[in-house]
């Protein structure tokens, strides 16, 4: 069977974007005690010339850190079969292995190579799921790793995977008086970097549409802020507002028809929507505090947003139809920043409580509030489309990292940069 | 002589040293490899306005020595205001700096000033652009009730984007919760 369409699409996005310097690497920190175990067994291949990228120790890294898994590692393998006919159960039963996911990768001899590979179950001894195949570009090796690490993750736990989705996020290098502000995009796990737009001035809030095919952000010119919007396939960049005062925090509709973002044009900061193509503004808010980081609810019927109309910044909820405001958090001694899981069930919030500032997670049925990080500073928190994992940014030892922590809690790991801060993650949705 | 002419010259000499004071972070925005579609900057909404662009280049000034007495009015004031945690408050030890700027401002009518406000690094980032631009605000109110038009000032927040300190601690938050008066 053949897969090409999809990372033939994947290539189409990065074709404007350039590579970056400084790579993401992820660093496990914190590990959930009720894990499935997986032996992803290195791929079997015979050819004379050097494979780009070893697709099993990818697929490897990406269960490892999915909170769901737990792999076995190479070195204590038994037995190294590229397909089930050579599968001995046996071995695997040893390693306490409940899965076992092998393939085999062989030259198409026209630029391409075919990938199969086959997901075992120890105890049945059958395999989950049909024998699959793809053909494959060299440069779309990890593309292949995060489809096969997608298909496992889906078979096993029924959620789909987001192995194969992307991250935007702004770094600021060089001196820190006077840094170069990066808008950047990589893959999930921080890898295979690709530099944006560039400037000296900030660039802050990007976030994705849904379909993923183009981007806004805030970007400064002339020492004031505009909202952009960009095709990532084509670069083709939009300067959409410069009112005076805030231009900021562009969020996307679910159909992507519209912005959701802040003005402060009418004296404070409101919450208005833009049509992109009328260029209608609408304002949705009318009050005299600050209001503030609206995102959209998964239906695009309401808005979450800050507000600070109760004394301290509180989360509170836009009916996009009546206008009608309701408060939507109450623990905590602030709540800013809000985003809804893609099921709308989960609230996830930058939480004050005795002057830290932590990522927290808000039960939206029951209202129970569970506090998910202890690191430094904590802030943008962005969840994976598949609603398993937050990614935010943070502060270790003065300089600025992005982290992921489970949406239990139980899972967690850094992709600290080589040089300069790192800020701002935006998870993007699914491609297809 | 006149007292707008006078002003002008001032201004000149101001925007002059804020250029080279900020010549290292002058606008140098690189999009690589991108195709900008102009700056399609619309809007149906009427109340639309466009950031001022200096219209001081072509002043003739006529009178060296009174327009010094005019600048030095501002020798040695202030331009930098500190505030506290989460407040927009103008502090009582501002005071006597902003009447200076508001003495200045009123003097000379074609001076335009941009209140840039910015936060510390606590909080989340947008809120923070929010929070220094209440902070500018404040500032502006305190120069407009002192009688300077409104139209001479304009507000913008860099929030929490570009501090003057690099710590983690008290006294670089203190010195990142600021507005500083830019003379344009």
């Amino acid at each position: 069977m053949k897969r090409n369409i999809v990372f033939a699409l994947l290539v189409a996005c990065l074709v404007a974007a350039i590579p970056a310097r400084a790579q993401l690497v992820i660093e496990i920190t914190s590990g959930s005690d009720q894990l499935l175990p997986i032996a992803v067994v290195p791929f079997g291949y015979s050819g004379a010339s050097p494979l780009p990228e070893d697709i099993a120790g990818i697929v490897d890294a990406d269960l490892q850190r999915s909170g769901v898994f737990e792999t076995i590692p190479r070195a204590n393998m038994l037995s190294l079969p590229s397909t089930s006919e050579n599968v001995f159960y046996r071995d695997w039963r040893l390693l306490k292995a409940d899965y076992v996911l092998v393939g085999n990768v062989a030259n198409n001899g026209n630029g391409t190579y075919r990938v199969s590979y086959e997901l075992l179950n120890v105890l049945t001894q059958a395999r989950v799921g049909k024998r699959e195949a793809l053909d494959v570009k060299p440069s779309n090796f990890r593309d292949a790793a995060h489809f096969i690490s997608d298909k496992v993750y889906e078979q096993l736990t029924g959620i789909r995977g987001a192995f194969s989705t992307r991250i935007l996020y702004v770094t600021a290098e060089g001196s820190k008086s006077a840094p170069t502000y990066k808008l950047q995009v990589a893959d999930a796990d921080g890898y295979r970097p690709q530099v944006i737009v560039s400037s000296k001035e900030p660039i802050l809030s990007p976030s994705w549409s849904r379909d993923g095919r183009k981007i806004a952000y805030v970007m400064f010119r002339n020492r004031r802020p505009s909202i952009f919007i960009q095709e990532l396939a084509t670069g083709k960049q939009q300067q959409l507002t410069q009112f005076r005062g805030l231009n900021g925090a562009p969020a996307w509709s679910p159909d992507g028809s519209k912005l959701a973002l802040v003005l402060s044009k009418d004296n404070n900061p409101e919450i208005y929507t833009l049509d992109i193509a009328t260029r209608q503004l609408e304002r949705m808010t009318n009050h005299y505090s600050i209001d503030t980081e609206p995102s959209w609810e998964p239906d695009g019927k309401g808005i979450i947003f800050t507000s600070d109309r109760g004394g301290n910044p509180q989360i509170y909820r836009l009916d996009v139809r009546t206008k009608n405001v309701e408060r939507v958090t109450f623990e905590g001694e602030l709540n800013t920043r809000a985003r809804l899981t893609p099921d709308g069930r989960y609230l996830v919030t930058v939480q004050k409580n005795d002057g830290n500032y932590h990522v927290a997670l808000q039960d939206m049925n029951t209202g129970r509030v569970q506090v998910l990080t202890e690191t430094y500073l904590d802030e943008s928190p962005s969840i994976a489309p598949n609603g398993s994992m937050v990614m935010y940014a943070t502060s270790d030892k003065g300089k600025g990292i992005l982290s992921v922590v489970s949406v239990d809690g139980l899972v967690k790991y850094r992709l600290p940069s080589a040089d300069g801060d790192v800020r701002e993650p935006a998870w993007s949705p699914y491609f297809n | 002589m006149s007292v707008t002419k006078l002003g002008k010259f001032a201004v000149i000499g101001l925007s002059a040293a804020w250029l080279a004071g900020c010549s290292t972070t002058a606008s140098d925005s690189d999009t690589s490899a991108m195709q900008t579609e102009g700056a399609e900057t619309s809007s149906t909404d009427s109340t639309y306005a466009a950031g001022e662009d200096g219209s001081l280049n072509s002043v003739i000034v006529d009178d060296q020595a009174a327009a010094q007495t005019s600048a030095d009015l501002l020798a040695g004031v202030a331009t930098v205001f500190y505030f506290d945690f989460d407040k927009s408050v103008v502090r009582p030890e501002a005071r006597e700096a902003l009447a200076k700027h508001a003495q200045f401002l009123m003097e000379n009518p074609s001076a335009r000033i941009v209140l840039e406000g910015h936060a510390d690094e606590r909080g989340t980032r947008e809120y923070n652009m929010a929070l220094g631009e209440r902070r500018a605000k404040a500032i502006m109110r305190y120069l407009t009730i002192q009688g300077v038009p409104a139209a001479q000032i304009e507000t913008v927040s860099f929030g929490e984007e570009v501090p003057v300190a690099f710590g983690h601690d008290n006294s670089s938050w203190q010195l990142n919760r600021r507005v500083e008066v830019r003379y344009e």
